[in-house]
């Protein structure tokens, strides 16, 4: 069994990997820290880990070596101590977005302030399997992933894999997305009579996840536009782009077919018939799939992709355990193996 | 049993030896419903579906 830690085991996302490594049958989690939570079960603040685990959180300084340390902090801290990290453990997997930017500079410009630990941002590979597979395999240090930056990257590769996207003109992406991206932290504007019913666009451009996007998809001329909706978990990734002259329904349809016949959690969803024609984060809610679909106005070359996910699953653990596995040399679907609930 | 392919998204389609003139087949890839309009040599064409509007 491999010995597992997570550091910031109260929030939201790492509730989610003790959730997902409690049942792992390659893993053992032996420590998960929260400073507020100290000496009490984990299932005090995960409520639906009671009888599945008699673990109660530690203190950080009091953590052991281990064979991989999940970093569940708030984004800023990871940086500072990632030199400590990485003399308790081999293999480390942050979930924060303090190394998913592979350049400083990017990274100055998308968060405000210079990163504390420039010379180890080369050292971690972006954690979306879908686009790194190989390269994780070999790594020990990965980085988490941004929600909105997956719902958009993933509703972008296959067209950008299949060189379909004319990349000279903008690509827009319109994220609808549910409270629990948050966070755990309260404020006011998570208060319930002002966060129930909302459809707020509260960053029409210039969200910090459009940095990934940019750098995983190759793109510059890309808009990311957020609108949080009465959701608790998903998020709804709808890109505007348009596609290379000639390009074709035919096409778009042997791009995804290609994209989901590679990945074991990307599916096509454009039905004809029945409820669920599109891809819906409704349905997702715990699991780690991604749902595709796409359509084409062929007199205008204007595509749209639709990517659904879950936020705190393909956009956060279930992605990191994923990595994980790649990592460790695991099957890369283990643990990972929930559907997702219908009806909900 | 005839081989073709699907005239909205190109998947390949079987049509099982039994298959008769003008009837309803699901394309298993896309799911669109698929008339067959000739035997020899095999062809379908796209059958009108139900068109989904929340809008109105």
């Amino acid at each position: 069994m491999i010995r597992a830690s997570i550091i910031g085991g109260s929030g939201y996302t790492g509730g989610e990997l003790l959730r997902l490594l409690i049942h792992h049958p390659k893993v053992e989690v032996i420590q998960a820290t929260s400073r507020q939570k100290l000496g009490e079960y984990v299932y005090q603040t995960h409520p639906n880990l009671r009888k599945q685990t008699s673990l109660k959180f530690t203190s950080p300084e009091e953590l052991q070596s281990t064979d991989v340390l999940f970093l569940a902090l708030p984004h800023g801290q990871a940086q500072h101590d990632i030199e400590r990290y990485a003399e308790l453990a081999e293999h480390i997997i942050d979930l924060s977005a303090d190394f998913r930017l592979r350049n400083a500079d990017l990274y100055l410009k998308w968060y405000g302030e210079a990163h504390a630990a420039p010379d180890w941002l080369t050292k971690f590979v972006y954690g979306l399997p879908e686009l790194h597979r190989t390269e994780l395999r070999s790594a020990n240090y990965i980085s988490g992933v941004g929600c909105n930056a997956t719902a958009g990257n993933l509703g972008l590769l296959p067209l950008i894999r299949a060189n379909l996207l004319d990349r000279d003109k903008p690509v827009i992406i319109e994220l609808k997305v549910g409270s629990s991206e948050g966070g755990a932290a309260v404020n006011p504007g998570s208060h319930h009579p002002e966060r129930s019913g909302v459809v707020r666009t509260y960053a029409p451009y210039g969200h910090r996840h459009t940095a990934e996007v940019i750098q995983e998809m190759g793109l510059q001329n890309v808009t990311l536009t957020m609108t949080s909706v009465g959701m608790v978990r998903g998020a709804l990734a709808t890109v505007h782009g348009y596609v290379n002259e000639g390009v074709a329904l035919k096409d778009l349809w042997q791009a995804y077919r290609s994209a989901v016949a590679e990945n074991p959690f990307l599916r096509v969803v454009k039905e004809r018939r029945g409820i669920y024609r599109v891809p819906e984060p409704k349905i997702l809610a715990g699991s780690n799939y991604a749902d595709l679909g796409f359509d084409l106005d062929p007199d205008t070359g204007h595509v749209i992709s639709i990517c659904a996910i879950d936020n705190l699953m393909k956009g956060a653990s279930g992605s990191a355990v994923q990595s994980m596995n790649l990592m460790l040399g695991f099957e890369e679907t283990l643990g990972l193996e929930f559907p997702g609930l219908h009806p909900i | 049993m005839s081989q073709l392919s699907c005239p909205e998204c190109v998947a390949d389609i079987e049509l099982e030896a039994d298959t008769e003139l003008n009837e309803i087949i699901v394309c298993p890839d896309c799911g669109v419903d698929l008339e067959v309009i000739s035997l020899e040599p095999p062809a379908v064409e796209l059958a009108p579906m139900e068109e989904e509007d929340w809008g109105e």
